[in-house]
């Protein structure tokens, strides 16, 4: 049992990566990428909103009935954004003002609807909260991981702090739009190089698609993935 | 407003600020559906009908409801609630009326709800976060906004598509192959789009 909690933590940060191994939730990853500091506000805001509904949507699991489900699930994730954005307002203002409009978006985060379908629903409140910890720990990791890459490279600092040599020698390409593409695709290559013993070819068709949890047109036989 | 806003905007929309390879909204769809031609077209479709339907409804919402009653925190709440009440509405109509579409374009709505790039084009157009703020926030220049981002989504959408096809039995390294190989190409797409800046401010001059 102890064992099992342990897997249920730890599994969010390599195994089931949500940005590198599961692709959920790739617009804040590569919009709020560019510097370190960013990165590590947005991985905190989305873990705390993480947790909160991961522990709400496990307590009230059997109060819910099925049908319901996704609108009561947006229902809460949406209040606790908005109460994620109001102390980031008021105690941490640099923050919500680089985050701008990704703040909001948390909501559509396919990382906190998809955990809650897949794995809120249906467990304890202890181990949901272990998930949602384990999961924006690995989220938080990654995008602290891809924005030191971006901004030592791209910008000759890290955490605003400016690093010698590559101070006078950035490329600053990787700070923009595409080196958050190019960085990103690298990154998702690297875990499959060392983290998976056989890389397999991921399919792009619905069920691929980071989005299939929340499909309803996924198993249907007229969706494209025949 | 004038015609020669209406281009402007419109443009900038697509070329300069565009959603999916500029601002990085809506890459789930964009890595997702942008498989086929067809799929990709049908979505980016469904994405500009719901994305100006949402706008008009949100816009008005937030000015005569939230801002008059003092409720601007209620903005993501709403907003989230609209679109996902909205969505299943359209696809409640198009199945009663218009079967043809719905069965074209009815896979790709439920998909939208979760769409990062609705709900951003909405919370855009009343708080300007992006491009809107040198434009100003009529009702009439809202809605523009969001075809162009509409607009700008499909044409990311259908280019990409070609992209992948041609990609999709390349011969890449093993632990390149599907998604990380798919989003280096997607960068060089987005480096492309670099060329557009500073072209539309001075093309209508």
């Amino acid at each position: 049992m102890k064992g099992e909690r342990l897997k249920t933590l730890t599994k969010g940060i390599i195994l089931e990566n949500p940005v590198l191994v599961l692709v959920l939730g790739t617009c804040p990853t590569l919009a709020t990428s560019t510097q370190a500091s960013n990165a590590f506000g947005m991985g905190a805001a989305a873990t705390a909103v993480l947790i909160c509904s991961n522990v709400f949507i496990s307590l009230l699991r059997k109060a819910i009935s099925d049908k319901v489900r996704i609108p009561c699930y947006i229902v809460l994730i949406a209040t606790f954004v908005t109460i994620v954005q109001m102390i980031l307002n008021a105690f941490a203002y640099p923050i919500y003002e680089a985050l701008g409009l990704y703040l909001p978006l948390i909501v559509v985060n396919c990382i906190i609807l998809g955990r809650a379908e897949a794995f809120a629903n249906k467990h304890s409140v202890f181990d949901s909260f272990l998930d949602a910890v384990g999961m924006g720990l690995g989220f938080t990791l990654t995008l602290f991981v891809m924005a030191s890459i971006r901004e030592i490279f791209g910008n000759g600092t890290w955490m605003g702090l400016p690093i010698p040599v590559l101070a006078d020698n950035h490329i600053s390409i990787l700070t923009m739009a595409p080196g958050g593409f190019f960085v990103f695709g690298c990154l998702i290559a690297c875990v499959n190089k060392w983290f998976k013993n056989k890389p397999k070819k991921k399919d792009f068709g619905c069920e691929g698609c980071p989005s299939a949890e929340l499909c309803q047109a996924a198993g249907r036989k007229e969706c494209e993935a025949k | 407003m004038t015609i020669k806003l209406f281009f402007t905007i419109i443009l900038t929309a697509i070329f300069v600020e565009n959603y999916v390879l500029q601002q990085f909204l809506g890459i789930c769809p964009f890595l997702g559906v942008s498989k086929k031609l067809d799929s990709a077209f049908g979505m980016s479709c469904a994405v500009i009908f719901v994305m100006l339907l949402a706008t008009a409804v949100t816009y008005p919402i937030q000015h005569y409801i939230l801002n008059a009653l003092g409720l601007e925190y209620m903005q993501t709440i709403v907003f989230i609630l609209v679109i996902a009440a909205l969505v299943q509405l359209v696809e409640i109509v198009l199945k009663k009326y218009v079967p043809a579409l719905h069965a074209s374009l009815g896979v790709y709505l439920p998909l939208i709800t979760t769409n990062c790039a609705v709900l951003g084009v909405c919370i855009d157009n009343v708080d300007s976060y992006m491009g809107t703020a040198s434009f100003g926030h009529t009702f009439p220049q809202a809605l523009t906004y969001s075809l162009g981002a509409g607009l700008g989504f499909m044409m990311a959408m259908v280019l990409f598509s070609g992209v992948r096809a041609r990609i999709e039995d390349n011969d890449a390294p093993p632990s390149f192959k599907g998604m990380p190989i798919t989003l280096i190409a997607a960068a060089i797409l987005s480096v492309s789009f670099f060329g557009f800046a500073g072209v539309i401010d001075n093309i209508f001059k």
